[in-house]
């Protein structure tokens, strides 16, 4: 049995990590191409057009890739966890149906207009098909979240005698308290990841001494979108997750921040250290007394459970993955405020362009937003964790009955070769896209 | 409102066997008959552009089947674990043959995402079908061997096959001599709606081939039929009791073989999208006389000690079926819309559409 388990969730947490590398991308650039497209239809400068148009390339082998991934994200729910989805599906199931109907649908007709149905249609159209593909994809981040939100904190359900969860309210699912926190850290994650990609290629072409005007075009507006976004993501959203994190889920927010004793008079932030599980300590800590509870509770003195609280059958099952996951997300967010502010200081005093070293850096940062947004993920899941239902439903009740380990080892190990080929392809098409460069092209 | 939200499921996924299935139909028809690099582009071109469009008839579809009949989606999904995994694989495997093709020029890239293409195509049609001859065949719901239950009654866990291949076994395979046939079905009768989507939408070289292509395919699938209502009598002795008790559901038996023998008079059709809508009515009139033969069961049981699995004890509380009226009649009037934006915008033939670039 407990093995079953370790297989459904390794498969779960592969296929998920790898299918959310694609959607991140998608969400915060179909913002950024309405962007260049509006700046088009005000200044009708081709350039911005130009622009559009490239980043859409990109797109949609990115999106692909989205498509492809999540398809089995969606029948897994049937596959591998037959009794979570038997049990929850007459509440996850609304969710997740209206994600098809109102994003899936809405993104993949207009994108197809998008890409093809410039001359057709216009440049106002053609606009507003991309808005439609914007729309879609942010429509499709807010449903999943609002499924997300539900697992982490169930409203608006019964429980019949059966044990199945059945709605009770429908509204409440969206008025759910963890879903707007959640919606909104998680697409503006999303805009970081993006706006970094674009900074990237636009320090690319640079250093390359290459489509300069483009160069400096996408790393005028990745870096300004990026730093906006970066601050965003510390203040208010992240701030305000970790509240609701604190108030919803108090294991959960021992575990992240790494607290194992209760302080009698207000809790600590560890910046540094190494979770020793043994002991029950931290080793090498590094830490600032008090802080943890003013940006909590905006009070010093206020006390916050720590470890020790809690029986072990409450507590994540995986704390030091959760405490790392946690301070990797955060140390990151801060090295990203830092990074884009220099960017934008010398981007204001006219230098940026002439920088090697910062465009470098720049041009080297892409894999740690996704790092980032990744790691965030894992806090909330294994945060979650014993539960699939918090506080109601445990991951060892959720598997299916009748799948066996060896079959569940068998499509996790076709999945892990069939996933290499897709990001060994989708690096290759990327490399070769931008490569290429946005250069205008005769349709 | 289980009767209600069981018929738009099955619209749905109608829809997306027509939608999908010319796209699988063209791979096979691909995968066989295209032979110079400008056919098989325009022939790939056809299914690529619309291909994730008709997909998400299928995601749509799953999601709506996981939220009015919860028990079921998970029933079925687990069941068919290996099927279904593999199903993913062939799809994510079509779906980067069409994108990636056009992305190099080299002609070995194109070969490998052309049969990439094509042979997924093919094992998707035969692996429908097995699915729907596996629905109509029932399963060994709870596991039972010689009387002992190895699950919860409306649990069960089929393997890819089983040594005898016979589905009058205790514990079926997924495949045995029946359900190829019905796969054998799907891959014909898709074959045909696939070269039919091919005379609609491209300039083709080889669209007058196409069509005798279509008429022998026909006779074909006319005896496979024939065969498959006999042994589909062996398999499940009460599968016309449905259509005596209800008579006017013969309309749907009647729309498959009106479908049937108006494709044998494919090349005196005046125009090209009349065959495409006979073997649409194929495909309409195939699933749904199969639906209709089981209704209200949506999976049998093969032996009599657990219930077959109906719309009734596998479907979701009452409160939340009629919320979801309120917001799926919406989405699927929305979905409408597009389908004919998209049509009209795209309509007639895309060879010269810049697909790629
Ligand atoms: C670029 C990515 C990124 C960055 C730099 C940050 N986050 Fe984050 N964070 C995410 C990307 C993310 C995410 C992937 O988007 C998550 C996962 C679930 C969610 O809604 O957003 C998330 C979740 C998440 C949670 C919820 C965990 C749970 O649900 O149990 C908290 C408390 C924070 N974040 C807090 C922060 C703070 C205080 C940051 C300070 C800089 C921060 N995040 C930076
Ligand atoms: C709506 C969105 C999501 C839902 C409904 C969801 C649901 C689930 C479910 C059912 C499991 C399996 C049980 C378990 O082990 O906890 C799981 C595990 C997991 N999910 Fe999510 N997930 C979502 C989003 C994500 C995303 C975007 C990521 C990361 C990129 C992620 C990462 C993980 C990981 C790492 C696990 C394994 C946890 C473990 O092994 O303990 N999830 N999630
Ligand atoms: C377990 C959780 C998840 C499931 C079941 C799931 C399901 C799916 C499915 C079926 C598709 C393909 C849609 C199509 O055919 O067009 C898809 C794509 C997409 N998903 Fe997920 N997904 C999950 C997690 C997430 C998360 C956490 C996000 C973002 C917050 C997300 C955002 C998207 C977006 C924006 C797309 C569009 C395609 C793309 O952008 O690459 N998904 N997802």
């Amino acid at each position: 049995m407990e093995d079953m388990i370790f297989y459904d969730r390794l498969q779960f947490a592969f296929t998920i990590t790898f299918h959310y590398i694609f959607p991140q991308l998608t969400m915060g650039l179909s913002l950024l191409i309405v962007y260049y497209k509006w700046r088009f239809l005000k200044t009708n400068i081709v350039k911005y057009n130009n622009a559009a148009k490239f980043l859409m390339k990109i797109f949609a082998i990115n999106f692909t890739m989205g498509v492809v991934t999540g398809i089995p994200m969606e029948f897994q729910f049937g596959t591998n966890w037959a009794k979570f989805s038997e049990l929850t599906g007459s509440i996850i199931g609304q969710t997740l149906a209206m994600e098809g109907l109102f994003s899936f649908f809405l993104e993949s007709t207009f994108l197809v207009l998008f890409i093809f149905g410039e001359k057709l249609m216009g440049q106002k159209l053609h606009f507003l098909t991309g808005f439609l593909v914007f729309l879609g994809s942010w429509a499709s981040g807010y449903l999943i979240l609002a499924t997300n939100a539900w697992m982490q904190h169930p409203v608006g359900y019964e429980i019949l005698e059966n044990g199945k969860f059945v709605l009770e309210n429908f509204s409440a699912l969206f008025s759910n308290p963890w879903l707007l926190p959640a919606f909104l850290h998680n697409q503006i994650a999303s805009l970081v990841t993006s706006s970094f990609v674009v900074a990237s290629i636009g320090a690319f072409y640079i250093l390359r001494n290459k489509n300069i005007e483009y160069g400096k075009l996408f790393l005028k507006t990745g870096v300004i979108f990026g730093l906006v976004s970066s601050l965003l993501l510390a203040f208010p959203t992240g701030d305000w997750n970790a509240k609701n994190v604190a108030k919803y889920q108090p294991a959960s927010f021992a575990a992240m921040e790494g607290i194992f004793k209760t302080e009698e008079k207000g809790a600590e932030i560890v910046l540094i250290g190494q979770p020793d599980m043994v002991q029950k300590k931290l080793d090498n800590k590094i830490a600032v007394p008090n802080i943890l509870s003013f940006l909590t509770y905006q009070e010093w003195d206020k006390q916050i459970p720590g470890m020790d609280q809690f029986k072990k059958e409450e507590l994540p099952d995986n704390i030091p993955a959760l405490y790392y996951s946690y301070h990797i997300m955060v140390g990151l967010g801060t090295i990203f405020m830092a990074i884009m502010g220099l960017a934008v200081f010398f981007l204001w005093r006219r230098r940026l362009f002439s920088m090697k070293p910062l465009l470098w850096v720049i041009m080297f940062l892409v894999p740690f937003p996704y790092i980032a947004n990744l790691t965030g993920w894992y806090v909330a899941e294994l945060g979650r964790q014993p539960y699939l239902v918090y506080g109601l439903l445990r991951t060892s009740e959720g598997v299916s009955p009748t799948v066996s380990s060896g079959n569940t080892l068998f499509t996790l190990l076709g999945f892990v070769a069939l996933y290499m080929l897709l990001g060994l392809l989708f690096l290759v098409l990327v490399g070769k896209t931008i490569h290429h460069g946005p250069t205008p092209q005769k349709h | 409102m289980e009767v209600f939200w069981y018929i738009i499921i099955a619209i749905v996924l109608t829809i997306f066997f027509i939608l999908d299935g010319y796209n699988f139909g063209t791979g096979i028809i691909h995968l066989f008959l295209a032979k110079t690099e400008k056919d098989k582009e325009i022939i790939t071109k056809s299914a690529g552009l619309f291909w994730d469009f008709n997909e998400v008839w299928l995601v749509a579809g799953g999601g709506l089947l996981f939220m009015a009949f919860p028990t079921f989606y998970a029933s079925v999904f687990s069941g068919f674990y290996l099927p279904l995994i593999i199903v993913l694989w062939l799809i994510i495997f079509r779906a980067i043959g069409l994108e990636f093709r056009s992305q190099f020029n080299y002609q070995m890239w194109k070969d490998i995402w052309d049969k990439s293409f094509g042979v997924s195509s093919l094992l998707l049609a035969l692996f429908f079908g097995i699915a729907l001859g596996n629905v109509v065949r029932g399963v060994n719901l709870g596991g039972i061997e010689n009387g002992i239950a190895a699950f919860e009654g409306h649990y069960f866990f089929l393997p890819l096959w089983n040594s005898s291949f016979s589905p009058l076994s205790e514990t079926p395979g997924v495949i045995d001599w029946f359900t190829i046939i019905i796969g054998l079905i799907s891959v014909v009768t898709l074959a045909i709606h696939g070269a039919n989507w091919i005379i609609l939408k491209t300039n083709s070289s080889i669209n007058n081939k196409l069509k005798s292509v279509i008429f022998k395919l026909n006779i074909l699938l006319f005896i496979l039929t024939v065969i498959s209502l006999f042994v589909w009598q062996i398999v499940n002795p009460n599968s016309l009791d449905n259509f005596f008790d209800k008579p006017y559901l013969i309309v749907f038996p009647v729309i498959y073989f009106s479908g049937l023998f108006g494709l044998f008079f494919i090349k005196k059709l005046k125009k090209d999208i009349h065959g495409f809508i006979l073997s649409t009515l194929v495909i309409f009139g195939g699933i749904t006389s199969s639906l209709a033969s089981l209704f209200p069961v949506i999976l049998p049981s093969t032996h009599k000690q657990n219930e077959s699995l109906t719309i009734y004890n596998t479907a979701a509380h009452e409160y939340g079926l009629s919320v979801a009226l309120g917001w799926g009649i919406i989405g699927i009037i929305l979905v409408i819309v597009y389908l004919i934006t998209q049509n009209k915008l795209l309509s007639g033939k895309i060879d010269n559409m810049d697909y790629g670039h």
